[in-house]
C-alpha cells in the first residue's frame, strides 16, 4: 500500500524557510501573497494492506522519527482511501 | 607509567567533525579520550561522554534525528539514566534533543545564514558537572558555527524549563533566534546538557579564547569523581 505523508511547520511557529520563499517571490515580482510555509512530504510502500492498521502504524513513525511533535504536524494520505 | 586520568568517551558519528578537537581539548585538560565509533553497542568505563560537532548522517531530515538511532544511543541512555555526565556540543546537542534526553529543538537560525563567529554566553547554573569551575553571571566567550541553532520551546515547555531551572546557559547577544537566550540547557536531573557554542575550540588564549577550558575542565572533573579518578 502506498502512502503520502505531510510534514508542516505547526501555525505560528517561526518558519524561517516559509519566510524566505515569500520574500523571493517578492523579488521576483509575485506580489499579492499574504504567507508561504515549507513542510515536507514523505512516500511510502508498505507492505502493511489493512488501511487502518497502515494509519497506526504510519502514525507511530511520524511520532517516533518522520516529524518532531513540537514544532511540526503531519498528514496521512493512503492511496485509494478517502 | 603515567597516572590514571579520568576517561571520557567521545562519540563519532557518520559526519561528526569536532570529534578530534574535542579529544585533544579533553586530553589537554588532563582527561585520557577514548574516541567511540558510533556502531559500538557499549560504552568503555568511562566517566563522562560527549556527543561532539558535526554534521551526523548529513542532517538528513532533521538535524540529529538521524544519528539518536545509532546503536551507542542505546548505552548513552543508559549511561545518563545511571547518573553520568553527558554533554553534547553543537549537532551534539541536537541529537540529545532529538533523542529526547533533553528538551526542546534545534530550528533554523532566524537569519536563515550559517553563523560563524564568537558569541557571548552568560553562566545561569554553577551546580552542574559543566560548570562547576565557573560562578553564576561569569560571561564566557567561545565561537557558534551553526545553521540550526535556535533553540525552541513552546510556551507550556519553557515554563517548564524555566520552573525547574535548566537553562544553563543564555546569549547576551542572541545570535540566532533562540527563545528566551537559550544556549544551553540541562535535563531536570542536571547531568545532561548540550549547548551550541563549542567550548572545544576555545580551550586556548591562542585561539582567541580560553573559556572553553571552565566547561570543559568541569566535565573532567566530575569524570574523576565517577571514577574515582582525582583530575
Amino acid at each position: 500500500m502506498k502512502a503520502t505523508v505531510l510534514v508542516r511547520p505547526k501555525a505560528g511557529i517561526l518558519d524561517p524557510q516559509g519566510n524566505a520563499v515569500l520574500t523571493g517571490l517578492g523579488h521576483l515580482g509575485f506580489d499579492g501573497v499574504r504567507t508561504a510555509h515549507v513542510g515536507r512530504l514523505v512516500e511510502l510502500e508498505l507492505d502493511e494492506t489493512d488501511p487502518a492498521k497502515a494509519r497506526a502504524l504510519i502514525a507511530a513513525m511520524c511520532d517516533q522519527l518522520i516529524a518532531n511533535p513540537l514544532i511540526e504536524s503531519y498528514e496521512i494520505e493512503l492511496e485509494g482511501d478517502a | 607509567m603515567r597516572e590514571a586520568r579520568p576517561r571520557i568517551a567521545v562519540i563519532t558519528f557518520p559526519g561528526s567533525l569536532d570529534d578530534r578537537d574535542m579529544c585533544w581539548a579533553l586530553g589537554s585538560l588532563g582527561a585520557e579520550s577514548i574516541p567511540v565509533w558510533h556502531a559500538e553497542e557499549e560504552l568503555p568505563d568511562v566517566g563522562a561522554v560527549v556527543l561532539p560537532g558535526g554534521f551526523s548522517y548529513g542532517d538528513y531530515l532533521r538535524c540529529g534525528a538521524i544519528a539518536r538511532f545509532s546503536p551507542v544511543m542505546k548505552a548513552v541512555e543508559r549511561f545518563a539514566a545511571d547518573g553520568g555526565p553527558v554533554l553534547g556540543t553543537c549537532n551534539g546537542f541536537q541529537i540529545l534533543c532529538e533523542a529526547g534526553l533533553l528538551p526542546g529543538i534545534l530550528r533554523p537560525n532566524r537569519s536563515l545564514r550559517f553563523i560563524c563567529r564568537d558569541t557571548t554566553i552568560r553562566v545561569e547554573r554553577a551546580d552542574t558537572p559543566f560548570t562547576s569551575r565557573c560562578k553564576p553571571g561569569y560571561l564566557l566567550r567561545l565561537p557558534i558555527k551553526h545553521g540550526e541553532g535556535a533553540w525552541f520551546a513552546d510556551p507550556e515547555l519553557l515554563a517548564e524549563v524555566e520552573a525547574n531551572n535548566q537553562i544553563v546557559f543564555r546569549y547576551s547577544d542572541n545570535p540566532n533566534g533562540a527563545i528566551a537566550d537559550v544556549a544551553g540547557v540541562c535535563n531536570p536531573e542536571g547531568n545532561v546538557m548540550g549547548l551550541m557554542p563549542h567550548p572545544e575550540h576555545a580551550v586556548d588564549p591562542l585561539l582567541g579564547s580560553g573559556d572553553g577550558a571552565l566547561i570543559l575542565a568541569s566535565l573532567v572533573e566530575a569524570a574523576g569523581v565517577r571514577l574515582g579518578v582525582p583530575a
